[in-house]
């Protein structure tokens, strides 16, 4: 894969009921990652956003935020699905030799909608619909299966939600940041067992852009460190819950093993030193250890256990508290690419992993994750 | 940095008004299984896919996801993209940056749509901005018929000269056994049809269809390999500068004309009707026909109706238009723009069958839909 | 469900979503707020201008997507203008907003108010296209009880 770097990331904060529309809080991130940058809105070939009709509420969404995130008198495209897919899109768009930079945003208000109802609406319509299935039912599901075959118990899973939401602490960007306990998730409000209130992510909207260039626009830049995409893979899953083992992810392990392969990347827990995920509910970042190869199938309840995924651990994950501390859908996967890209610079602050020179950026699409993609970006070119 | 592609298999179903007989994933298998025929390739030779329509007219969210289940593709890249009617040309573009990009080599795309599943004026109307716009815009028909109104008024054109664009393009299809409408049109029964939007009048606009359609991309290295004649991308270009309806200069359509700029540069085009061999636009009623001409290097603005008139865009004019039917006669809005691409593919590799244009060897596609969203793709029977 | 026969290839089926309902609230944003509050309370349109090319947008937002600059001069444009162009629906078709069917004929204009360099759209009071001139002047009706939507302006009509 030829060289592509990250040069500008920018994000709104993530909050519920944000009073901007949908074309003001892009403008907020697209403006932020220029800034960033240090680049004018004419040194930008393109622009991809990532939008979903239905959380908007019209049909055609990405017409809603053209201007605001760059398109006039330039070529501009839409996808619909996780920030980092839009993101992978960009990235081929700059390395189709057609564009040397290119805009890509993504935007939810995740709040304006019913999001239950939402994600009801990707079940099948002749099957599963009717069973009132939405994100939460179908993920305690998996929750339950997994932790089942595995012996993982609920307070493994709690220990997440602790971990994220203090790490949250530290990110001025975060919706929910608190101190809590594991006991404080277990006493919390069931809402389809095993998932609580305090194992769920919230309802946050938000807008999150980061611009990608060639080496060589990337290299002349220089207002910011570059950092370098050194892997990208995506992969879907079957689509009907009852045709895939639940237990584990195929498409995650499937395109992290690609993205590695690209990156050169032997042993993930060893050669990656930071690693944002998408934990929309506290089972999930379990999940994702072993899917990402930190830990063997089965042994993410002992990897939390561990320590070794805590702030001061050998691979932090989520130091910025991650999605179940901010859930912009959609924004949420662009987002923790952004949030690499700051720890590889060195500029994350109070949440930065020290040192870190390797990140693994994640997000995840559809029912119970069906499509999974994986980033490898790192400080150093490789 | 950066590799050329190829279309290398076009598919598509046969177009209707209802297909009750199938839900929307074994549509999709359809068109899908037919596109690896054409290009005789199997579905493990596929790197990965980008899958598009409207979500509203199927009400179904996470299409990429559920989509895998017709086709048996599950465990492969995909991902899905959307722009309303331009959705086709989106897809293409996307397919060929997934191929141009050095990290797939074949690709496929496809665009499907079940219109009949919803009401498509409801579900089109919902893309005007909900707060200032929504409720004074007729749906995808409304701003098309505006521009005509004012179009009329300034040049004297006359809504026969846009029945002429429905003849041609209607009786286009009959040859066309995809085509979704197949019936002999006289400019009388353009007229005697009812008004929708004046004045725009049924004959006048597109239908909808239910159909699918996949079109598989290549890499330089691959693409010979498969296709005795594939057909090279060019150049591909989009331009989408406005949020309102209001926004919109019709005189000037500044997004039509930056599109085909931006192509015919890229391609090194400079007298489109003299080194274009064939094109497939997007031209959702009979009114663009006549009023969009102006702005396509064709002609001086208001001489549009002088070149219908005279047959310049008939399938023995100077530069034929619409072989397949176009969008007047199928319209499966996911898959009307991927369609045209489709068309322009197999004009240019010689299997357009019956409705095949003589020594193509240059071939455009376009599409359109949202905010005045154009997107254009060129396509060659020789490598960029 | 719904069953239709289909003789002797067997039966197939077609299902209905029902009245599937998604309620929206959609925050206006300062702008559009700014736009719609001065109809409700001072029945006059306003717009905004782009200090660095000079275009007066209507409605009103914050970025000139062609500068890509923040606009912050607000301009009073009245309630007249002149049609850009204009439509008469004559076939109706279910109204997103209420899931019922729209009155027809329905007349949709596009309004280039003075001072404006884009277009307002909403209904002209007129339905009969014969009657209807493209150019012609026009003028905002408001609703004596408004409450801040765009249909605080009644529709417009030919002066």
């Amino acid at each position: 894969m030829d060289k592509v770097a990250v040069v500008g990331v920018g994000q709104t904060k993530y909050e519920r009921g944000k009073t901007k529309s949908f074309a003001e809080l892009v403008y907020e991130a697209a403006r932020g990652a220029l800034d960033d940058a240090g680049m004018g809105l004419s040194e930008i070939d393109n622009v991809v956003t990532t939008t979903n009709d239905f959380f908007d509420g019209r049909t055609i969404a990405c017409m809603a935020v053209a201007e605001a995130a760059g398109s006039y008198g330039r070529d501009a495209t839409n996808v619909e699905g996780d920030g980092t897919l839009g993101a992978f899109y960009g990235l081929m768009r700059t390395l189709s030799g057609v564009y040397n930079t290119t805009m890509v945003t993504a935007h939810c208000k995740v709040s304006e909608g019913s999001p239950r109802k939402i994600f009801n609406q990707a079940f099948d319509p002749i099957y599963d619909r009717l069973l009132g299935m939405d994100a939460i039912s179908s993920c305690a599901l998996q929750a339950r299966a997994y932790m089942n075959r595995f012996r993982i118990n609920e307070e493994q899973c709690a220990k997440v939600s602790v971990k994220n939401h203090r790490n949250a602490k530290n990110n001025p960007y975060a919706h929910v940041a608190m101190d809590i306990t594991v006991e404080d998730v277990m006493k919390s409000r069931m809402l389809a067992e095993p998932i609580k209130r305090l194992d769920t992510s919230p309802i946050s909207d938000g807008a999150c852009a980061i611009i990608l260039a060639t080496e060589k626009v990337a290299k002349k830049k220089l207002a910011r460190k570059p950092v370098w995409v050194r892997g990208v893979a995506h992969c879907t899953d079957a689509y009907r819950l009852g045709e895939r083992d639940l237990t584990y992810s195929f498409a995650l392990e499937a395109a992290a093993k690609k993205a590695y392969g690209m990156a050169g990347i032997m042993d993930p827990f060893r050669e990656i030193n930071v690693a944002e995920v998408y934990d929309a509910f506290t089972y999930m970042e379990l999940m994702w250890y072993e899917g990402l190869g930190f830990c063997d199938r089965g042994d993410g309840g002992k990897l939390i256990d561990s320590g070794e995924t805590q702030m001061e651990g050998r691979l932090p994950v989520n130091p910025s508290g991650g999605v179940l501390s901010a859930h912009s859908v959609q924004v949420a996967g662009l987002a923790r690419i952004a949030e690499a890209v700051l720890q590889l610079r060195g500029e994350a602050g109070k949440r930065q992993v020290h040192g870190a020179r390797t990140a693994l950026a994640h997000g995840i699409t559809g029912i119970c994750a069906q499509t999974h993609c994986v980033w490898i970006l790192s400080g150093e070119e490789g | 940095m950066g590799r050329r592609a190829a279309i290398v298999g076009v598919g598509q179903t046969y177009h209707t008004s209802k297909r009750k007989d199938v839900n929307g994933q074994e549509l999709i298998s359809e068109a899908v299984k037919r596109a690896l025929d054409n290009a005789v390739l199997g579905l493990r030779d596929i790197d990965a896919i980008v899958i598009g329509n409207m979500d509203h007219f199927e009400g179904i969210n996470c299409v990429d996801g559920w989509s895998v289940d017709g086709w048996g593709a599950f465990r492969r890249p995909i991902m899905k993209v959307t722009t309303g009617g331009s959705t086709g040309g989106t897809l293409g573009s996307c397919a060929y940056h997934h191929v141009a990009s050095g990290l797939f080599d074949v690709v496929m795309a496809i665009g499907w749509e079940k219109n009949s599943e919803s009401d498509t004026q409801a579900a089109i109307s919902t893309c005007a901005d909900p707060i200032l716009e929504r409720d004074f815009f007729g749906g995808a028909i409304g701003p098309n018929a505006a521009q005509y109104a004012m179009y009329m008024k300034r040049y004297g054109a006359t809504q026969e000269d846009a029945a002429l664009v429905t003849v041609r393009d209607h009786n286009n299809a009959l040859k066309n056994p995809h085509a979704h409408l197949r019936k002999f049109i006289t400019v009388q029964d353009v007229m005697n049809s009812p008004m929708l939007c004046w004045p725009i009048k049924l004959l006048d606009s597109c239908p909808r269809s239910d159909g699918a359609c996949a079109v598989i991309y290549a890499s330089e290295d691959k693409a010979p390999k498969i296709a005795d004649r594939p057909a090279w991308v060019h150049a591909t270009a989009v331009s989408h500068d406005c949020v309102y309806f209001g926004d919109y200069d019709w005189e000037t359509m500044p997004t039509l004309e930056a599109t085909v700029s931006r192509v015919y540069k890229r391609a090194g085009i400079t007298d489109p009707l003299k080194e274009i061999d064939v094109m497939e636009l997007y031209l959702p009623f009979s009114t663009c026909g006549v009023a969009w001409m102006d702005h396509m290097w064709f002609c001086d603005r208001g001489e549009a109706p002088k070149l219908v008139r005279k047959g310049v865009f008939d399938m023995d004019g100077e530069l034929p238009l619409n072989p397949s039917g176009g969008v007047l006669a199928t319209n499966p809005i996911g898959a009307t723009a991927l369609i045209r691409i489709g068309e322009a593919a197999l004009q240019v590799m010689g299997k357009a069958e019956d409705r095949q244009v003589p020594n193509v060897n240059t071939a455009m596609a376009t599409a359109f839909g949202s905010c005045y969203w154009f997107e254009a793709t060129i396509l060659r029977s020789t490598k960029p | 469900m719904k069953n239709i026969s289909t003789g002797s290839e067997g039966e197939l089926l077609e299902m209905s979503s029902g009245g599937a309902e998604h309620v929206y609230r959609w925050y206006c944003g300062h702008y559009i707020s700014k736009f719609l509050i001065g109809l409700r309370d001072r029945k006059t349109i306003l717009g905004i201008k782009c200090s660095h090319c000079g275009r007066v947008y209507v409605p009103p937002r914050e970025v000139c997507g062609r500068c890509y600059r923040t606009m912050d001069k607000w301009v009073d444009l009245g309630t007249e203008g002149s049609i850009y162009a204009f439509t008469v629906v004559k076939l109706p078709y279910i109204d997103p907003n209420t899931g019922k069917s729209i009155k027809v004929p329905r007349t949709d204009i596009y309004v280039k108010l003075d001072g404006a360099d884009t277009c307002l759209m909403h209904w002209l009071d007129e339905t009969d296209e014969k009657k209807i001139t493209v150019g012609a002047r026009v003028r905002a009706i408001f609703k004596e009880s408004r409450r801040g939507t765009i249909h605080d302006i009644e529709c417009f009509t030919q002066i």
